[in-house]
C-alpha cells in the first residue's frame, strides 16, 4: 500500500510499504477514505518528538471502510467508521470508568516503561505518534490495522459525508472535553486561549453548554474570524493587552472559566521532557507556559481552569500562589475520545456542531508531503488539511 | 532477621540486608537477587490462578520463555531464551500452593539459573485481583553464566514488569497488544 512515512526533520514521503494484516482477534483493517494532518503532526515534522524511526507511518485522525475483521471484532465488512486516536481496550479498570486515554492495555508492554519513568504511570497507545505511545502505524495511508476494533471505531450512519464526521477522531472530542472540564454554568463567561481546531471546537462546545459569552484569544486574524462566526468575542494579543482587556470585558471580575488550548498541538505530551530539556524549554516552554500562566491570573476567584493544551515536562514560574489563593480548580488530560463519540455524532447529525468549516484544503494522499509543508508554513490560512487516498495526485482543491 | 518498621513490601527496602532476609525466607530461596512486582488485573483471582497454574500457558506472555513442558502436576521443564540464539533449561517443582491464592516454585538442583519464587493473588474488590510476583534467582558463574547473566541481569525487574503487563493484557483483553502491522513484524518482535 501507499503510506505517508517519516524520515527525519521536514522529510516525509509517500512510500510503498507492506499492507497491514489482522494480528489479534479484536483487530480490523480499515481502508482509509479521509485522514487529516493534525497540528501535533507538525511536531513530528519538525523533529521535536523523540523515538521516531525512519519509515514510521504517521496519522491519528482518520476514517474509512472496514475491509477485514478479526474473529472477535464486532465490525462488519463494508461499514464506514471513524477511529479514535487513542487506542483503548475497553475492559481495564480505567476504560470501565470511561477514562479511555488512561487505558492500561492499549500501549504494548515494552513501550510502557518510558511512561512510568516520566509520569509514574504509562498512558494509552496512540496511532502514528512515535514509539513512546506504542509505535502504532498511523492512518495517513491506504490501509490501517485497528486494534480493539470492537471498542474504538464508531459506525457512521448513511447520508453523512466524511468531512462532517472525520473530526470525531480527535479534535472535536478534545474541544468538547475542554469545555466540559471547565464545568460551565449557565450565564458564564468563558475565555479560550488559542483558536486552533481544538480551541474553535471548545468555543462551539462552551456555547452549547450554556456559556453566555466566550472570549477567544489568538493572533491569527483568520482564526479569530472563525471564532467570531461562532459568536465569540475576540482578543488579538498582538493588538491588545490580554489580561487588561479580559478584566475590562468582564466588568473587572475575570472570566468564570478559562481554557488553555494553545499547547494542544503537541498531543505528544513529552516534547519538553525527553528532548534536550534546557534548549527546548527556553523556546517552547516560555511560550506555552505563558498561556496557562495568563489564564490562571485572569481567571476570576473560585473559577475553573481547563487545560486541553499539552504539557510534557516540569515547568517553573507556575503561578501556584494565584492558583491557591483564588481557589481555582484545574482539569486536564488527553481526550477519552471513545466516551464522547456517540453524543457528538448525534450533535453533528442534529446540526448543533459545525465541523466542515475548519477544512481549508483537501488533497490526495500522494500530495501529503506538500500538505505538511503548506500547513507548516502558513497557519493563518491553512486551518486543516484533509488527505483523500481516493483523489488523483496533485489535484489540490482549495475549499473555497 | 532484619526488617523495616513500615508497611512497605521488603522487596522495596533500601537496606540490602532486609531484601536478603526476604529472599532467604522464600520457599527454597536461591541466591540474593530479589525481584518483586505487583499488578492489578480486572478479573477474578480464581481465573488468574487457573491460567497461571497451567505452566504451559506462561510463554504466551513471558517473552523470554520459549516453552514450559509439564512433567507431572507439580514438575515442569523450562526452556528459556539466552543471547546468541542459545537457550538455557532447567526443571522446576511447585513447592507450595493454595487454590486461587498462591503458587510457589523452585528450580531443581543443577539449574543453569537457580531460581524460585511465589505468585500471589489477592482480591481487590471491584478492581479485580492484585497479583504479586516475587522471584529470587542466582546469577550463574562461568562463561555461559556470563551470557546468561547478561540476559537475566539486564534489568530483570523490568522484564518481570513487562511480563506481568502482558499477563494483564491477555487476561483483561484476550490478547497481547502489539504495534506490529504485519505478521512478519510480529514474528521479528517476538524473536
Amino acid at each position: 500500500m501507499r503510506a505517508l512515512t517519516w524520515h527525519g526533520k521536514h522529510d516525509v514521503r509517500v512510500d510503498t510499504v507492506d499492507d497491514p494484516e489482522i494480528l489479534n482477534p479484536r483487530d480490523a483493517i480499515i481502508k482509509i477514505t479521509s485522514t487529516a494532518i493534525c497540528g501535533s503532526d507538525l511536531h513530528l515534522y519538525d523533529g521535536y518528538i523523540p523515538t521516531m524511526k525512519p519509515g514510521d507511518i504517521l496519522g491519528h485522525e482518520f476514517m474509512g471502510e472496514v475491509v477485514e475483521t478479526g474473529p472477535k471484532s464486532t465490525l462488519q465488512k463494508g461499514q464506514r467508521v471513524v477511529v479514535p486516536f487513542t487506542i483503548a481496550c475497553g475492559s481495564c479498570y480505567h476504560c470501565g470508568k470511561h477514562q479511555y486515554s488512561a487505558c492500561d492495555n492499549g500501549n504494548p508492554a515494552d513501550n510502557q516503561d518510558i511512561g512510568m519513568e516520566l509520569y509514574g504511570q504509562p498512558m494509552s497507545g496512540l496511532f502514528g505518534y512515535s514509539h513512546l505511545t506504542g509505535g502504532y502505524a498511523g492512518g495517513q495511508a491506504e490501509y490501517v490495522r485497528v486494534p480493539f476494533s470492537d471498542v474504538g471505531p464508531i459506525v457512521v450512519p448513511e447520508g453523512l459525508e466524511d468531512d462532517e464526521v472525520l473530526f470525531l477522531s480527535d479534535i472535536l472530542p478534545t474541544g468538547w472535553q475542554a469545555a466540559e472540564n471547565a464545568d460551565i454554568e449557565p450565564g458564564d463567561t468563558v475565555a479560550v486561549w488559542g483558536c486552533g481546531p481544538v480551541g474553535l471546537f471548545a468555543v462551539q462546545s462552551a456555547f452549547l453548554m450554556g456559556a453566555a459569552r466566550v472570549i477567544a484569544i489568538d493572533h491569527f486574524p483568520h482564526r479569530l474570524e472563525l471564532a467570531k462566526k461562532f459568536g465569540a468575542e475576540t482578543i488579538n494579543f498582538e493588538e491588545s493587552k490580554t489580561y487588561e482587556a479580559l478584566m475590562e470585558m468582564t466588568g473587572g471580575i475575570g472570566p468564570d472559566a478559562v481554557i488553555d488550548a494553545v499547547g494542544l498541538e503537541a498531543h505528544g505530551f513529552f516534547v519538553d521532557n525527553v528532548i534536550d530539556q534546557i534548549k527546548k524549554s527556553t523556546f517552547l516552554g516560555t511560550d506555552r507556559t505563558h498561556s496557562i500562566r495568563q489564564a490562571i491570573v485572569a481567571c476570576r476567584k473560585g473559577g475553573r481552569v481547563s487545560m486541553p493544551a499539552v504539557y510534557g515536562g516540569i515547568v517553573d514560574k507556575f503561578p501556584l500562589g494565584a492558583f491557591m489563593e483564588k481557589g481555582l480548580t484545574l482539569k486536564t488530560g488527553q481526550t477519552s475520545v471513545q466516551h464522547y463519540m456517540p453524543a457528538l455524532l448525534n450533535a453533528i447529525i442534529e446540526g448543533k456542531i459545525d465541523t466542515t468549516f475548519l477544512i481549508s484544503h483537501r488533497m490526495s494522499l500522494e500530495d501529503a508531503p506538500q500538505g505538511y509543508k503548506m500547513f507548516h508554513d502558513n497557519q493563518n490560512e491553512v486551518t486543516k488539511v484533509v488527505l483523500k487516498p481516493g483523489f488523483a495526485p496533485t489535484s489540490t482543491i482549495a475549499a473555497e | 532477621m532484619t526488617a523495616t518498621s513500615d508497611d512497605a513490601p521488603p522487596t522495596m527496602a533500601k537496606d540490602a540486608d532486609v531484601r536478603a532476609d526476604a529472599a532467604a525466607s522464600l520457599s527454597q530461596g536461591h541466591g540474593d537477587h530479589l525481584i518483586g512486582r505487583t499488578v492489578t488485573i480486572n478479573r477474578p483471582r480464581e481465573d488468574l490462578f487457573t491460567y497461571w497454574r497451567d505452566f504451559a500457558n506462561l510463554p504466551s506472555f513471558m517473552d523470554n520463555v520459549v516453552r514450559i513442558d509439564t512433567l507431572s502436576p507439580t514438575r515442569t521443564h523450562w526452556v528459556v531464551k539466552a543471547p546468541a540464539g542459545r537457550t538455557v533449561e532447567w526443571d522446576a517443582t511447585v513447592t507450595d500452593e493454595r487454590e486461587g491464592e498462591y503458587i510457589a516454585w523452585a528450580s531443581d538442583e543443577g539449574a543453569d539459573v537457580p531460581n524460585s519464587g511465589t505468585i500471589t493473588f489477592r482480591d481487590a474488590g471491584d478492581r479485580g485481583t492484585i497479583v504479586t510476583a516475587t522471584i529470587v534467582y542466582d546469577p550463574p558463574a562461568g562463561v555461559v553464566g556470563k551470557i546468561v547473566a547478561k540476559l537475566f541481569q539486564r534489568e530483570p525487574a523490568i522484564q518481570a514488569r513487562r511480563d506481568l503487563r502482558r499477563f494483564k493484557q491477555l487476561m483483561e483483553t484476550g490478547e497481547v497488544a502489539t504495534a506490529a502491522y504485519t505478521a512478519k513484524q510480529l514474528e521479528e518482535e517476538k524473536a
